[in-house]
């Protein structure tokens, strides 16, 4: 048997000073949002010939006065990604196609176009607020029901954990937040429930079961008893997900590794954070009874 | 949990072969109509262009609010009541009254019966307001008339915009209202949507109109700036002759001049009136004005009867063909602007089904292989009810003619991993019973009955993620909620109907054996 509770204390006080950075960063630094929530226009490039590098695009779209414009290698070395905010000339596109193939002759291929309106970004960032809000109290209303309220506790800081620190970490990386990353922190408060839900089950068994162990030792029967299921559907989901992020091509990477940090976290968290917060409250075979009793 | 009676067999048998028939279907051609179904795929993986279009209804508002100022005049006239300072601003009618009317005025606007102002009982609305602010009395649209107006201007927008995208003939178009005031267009496999764009983005308001020869017109002139040049010419406001009044328009090639020109035919009421003003005003200029710019101005020689004519203007034939499309679409009641747009070319499509298959087949080797080792015999099991699970996935998606996006290619891989968790758990606890308790089958038993509630939270927790992202995503999004939530129901069939029966034949044949697990 693992001692995991050797290092409550250690690893609570590694979880706060994790959300603290993130929080500081997530406010400081802020996230670096894509088109999709701040509006403007992308376009995925391909040059068939591979002279053509980023500074020489940059240099030729500059001249354009399209305002701030990012070039960026995207994959391979003849894609490229253009970014740039709104602006009010409905044909940019068309003529950025004219620009690039009177400069760099008729060598590109546009792959694809995004042009998000500030109108449209700014919902689709509010309904994406919405979701994650609507996920995290559906989830609350549905362990205050499977459970006592200190196990409710327990699991809602651990998803809170893991998605604060999962956002601290896209901003300290400067990685795009997207609508696939909304989608894939929705997945990862899913998955961090469902990791915690199962130790959390066991644990409450356990506490029926013995009624002379200690939470504090109980817990760690618990996440060595259920130590093996949680390891092994880990690794099978992030094999699914590293396959996703080395071969399911440049638009899925942000999404796949998003959810590879979400599901390392959400395996912590569930025995690191979710547990101690039951030691700290101290819970014990009468918080259980209690509530059969009542049922 | 562990008996199976012969009929639950033979079921559960039928429906793996059925799914796996079905969704195999996508990748033979069954003339069988029942099987005649396939997943759908999204914009992103087939290629396609996606416009999110927003009508701009303030140019109707004051269009409707500029009749209006007629409507109340002559309303109150009849009353002998006068109207005074009549003035449109800001979405809204201004005008004063005398002191001794502005009862009587306030009164019709807020009488239920008047035809001056509709009531719709239904809303307990009016359809405008009227307020009085220091001296002047102000009409503006009320929250329902306004619904009211959106709604019919998007209406008559989408069938233009229908008629326009089939002129051009792209296939199978999907266009969709969204709220009240856009419409969502879907154009599958259309890799430059440059030309729909650019004829969705005009809004096509065809008038003739003399060149005014004196600023003293009775209906009041108007600058307006040609086409292609930045001349310009004070033209009447009087309209002779509308876009609503041609039958058809097509491109032409004039032979006389040998320039592209729009030809156009009117109906009776456009060709008389078309009739009348060409008689009577010969030597004049009529501009032929479109989007309030003037594509050509020419000189009238002939009365023209036949109620047919041309246009001309410097077109290429391309932009006549597209003139000539516009006119015989009709004019849009508002302007349209593009507010969102997302365009994949077919063959960064095929690439991303590509990336995603590949993905989808190693992430699923790996899987395959961890569990085999892991569990070895079981383990087996784990992967047969895996592939048939895929199947079922797939299956569904084909029912109910899904869209697969690449998200959802995601979904289906992210599936596959968590897929095995319901029997990882089943497992572990088996394992844990086995401890204890030397029959097989009851360890068995009690490892399926006692893992169930673990099981059944995880799956909730993710089916609540699912659900959230499908009502509230968009496009690709929904595409991954999709095959995340199909893929929790055909994971909970897999394990319990086809792993548990495999588990439980091989459980029945090795009751004595130890260490089964």
């Amino acid at each position: 048997m693992i001692a995991f509770n050797k290092y409550y204390n250690k690893f609570n006080i590694l979880s706060v000073s994790l959300v603290v950075v993130s929080l500081l960063l997530l406010t400081f630094k802020g996230l670096n949002f894509g088109i999709d929530f701040k509006g403007g226009t992308l376009i995925e490039l391909r040059a068939s010939e591979s002279k053509i590098n980023v500074s020489s695009l940059r240099d030729n779209l500059n001249q354009m006065n399209l305002g701030d414009v990012s070039v960026k290698k995207f994959g391979n070395e003849t894609d490229f990604l253009i970014k740039f905010e709104n602006n009010d000339n409905k044909n940019v596109i068309e003529e950025i196609k004219t620009n690039l193939d009177k400069s760099f002759g008729n060598n590109f291929n546009f792959r694809r176009v995004e042009n998000v309106g500030p109108k449209v970004s700014a919902e689709l960032l509010k309904s994406g607020i919405i979701a994650i809000s609507v996920a995290l109290i559906l989830m609350l209303i549905y362990i205050w029901i499977r459970f006592e309220w200190q196990f409710s506790l327990g699991a809602i800081l651990a998803l809170f954990h893991d998605v604060i620190v999962t956002l601290g970490l896209f901003s300290l990386l400067g990685l795009e937040i997207n609508l696939s990353i909304i989608a894939a922190v929705l997945t990862i408060v899913g998955y961090s429930m469902n990791d915690t839900v199962v130790i959390f089950d066991r644990v409450r068994e356990n506490l029926r079961k013995y009624s002379d162990i200690k939470i504090f030792e109980l817990t760690n029967i618990s996440i060595n008893e259920t130590l093996s299921r949680t390891l092994i559907t880990s690794i099978t989901t992030l094999l699914a997900l590293l396959s996703i992020f080395f071969f399911g091509g440049e638009i899925l990477r942000g999404f796949s590794l998003a959810m590879i940090f979400g599901v390392i976290f959400g395996t912590y968290s569930s025995i690191y954070i979710a547990n101690t917060v039951l030691v700290r409250l101290r819970v014990s075979q009468k918080t259980v009874l209690k509530e059969d009793g009542s049922n | 949990m562990l008996y199976f009676s012969k009929l639950r067999i033979i079921f559960v048998t039928l429906i793996s072969l059925i799914f796996i028939l079905i969704a195999s279907s996508n990748l033979f051609k069954f003339s069988n109509d029942l099987l005649n179904k396939k997943i759908n795929l999204g914009l992103d993986l087939q290629g396609g262009s996606y416009l999110l279009l927003e009508i701009d209804n303030s140019p109707v508002v004051e269009q409707k609010l500029q009749n209006l100022t007629i409507t109340i005049k002559n309303y109150f006239k009849e009353k002998n009541i006068r109207i005074n300072n009549l003035k449109i601003s800001n979405q809204e009618l201004s005008f004063t009254v005398d002191n001794q009317f502005k009862q009587t005025v306030l009164d019709e606007f807020n009488d239920e019966e008047s035809n001056l102002n509709p009531y719709y009982p239904r809303f307990k609305s009016h359809q405008l307001n009227i307020e009085e602010k220091n001296d002047l009395l102000i009409v503006n649209y009320s929250k329902q008339g306004l619904v009211e107006l959106k709604t019919s201007s998007q209406d008559q927008a989408l069938e233009i915009v229908r008629r326009r995208i089939d002129e051009i003939g792209t296939n199978e178009p999907n266009i969709l209202k969204r709220g009240n005031d856009r419409i969502l267009v879907e154009l599958p496999g259309l890799d430059d949507p440059m030309r729909i764009k650019s004829l969705l983005g005009k809004t096509a308001n065809l008038t003739f109109r003399f060149v005014a020869s004196n600023t003293e017109d009775s209906f009041g002139t108007e600058k307006l700036k040609y086409e292609d040049s930045s001349e310009e010419s004070v033209v009447s406001k009087r309209i002779i002759l509308s876009g609503d009044n041609l039958l058809d328009a097509q491109p032409r090639m004039n032979n006389e001049t040998n320039e592209t020109v729009v030809s156009f035919t009117l109906d009776r009421v456009g060709a008389k009136r078309f009739g009348k003003a060409t008689s009577t005003g010969i030597g004049k200029q009529l501009a032929i004005v479109l989007d309030g710019k003037i594509i050509s101005a020419p000189v009238i020689r002939d009365t023209i009867a036949s109620g047919s004519g041309q246009i001309s203007g410097g077109f290429t034939f391309q932009s006549a063909t597209d003139l000539a499309l516009l006119l015989r679409s009709g004019a849009l009641p508002a302007p349209l602007n593009i507010i969102e747009e997302r365009t994949v070319g077919p063959d960064l499509g095929q690439d991303s089904i590509n990336a995603g298959m590949i993905a989808l087949a190693i992430g699923f080797a790996l899987v395959i292989l961890f569990i085999f080792i892991k569990y070895k015999i079981f383990g087996l099991i784990t992967n047969i009810a895996l592939i048939i699970n895929l199947f079922l996935l797939i299956g569904v998606l084909t029912i109910f003619e899904a869209t697969l996006t690449l998200p959802g290619i995601a979904g289906i891989i992210l599936t596959v991993g968590m897929a095995v968790d319901a029997n990882v758990l089943i497992f572990e606890r088996i394992k844990e019973e086995l401890k204890d308790e030397k029959n097989n089958l009851i360890a068995f038993d009690s490892g399926y009955t006692k893992s169930r509630t673990a099981i059944l939270d995880a799956n909730i927790t993710t089916l609540i993620a699912a659900i959230i992202l499908f009502f509230m995503g968009s496009g690709p999004i929904k595409g991954f909620s999709l095959t995340l939530g199909v893929g929790i129901f055909t994971t909970l069939f897999s394990v319990y109907f086809i792993a548990r029966l495999l588990t439980v034949l091989y459980v029945a044949k090795n009751k004595q054996k130890e260490g089964l697990i």
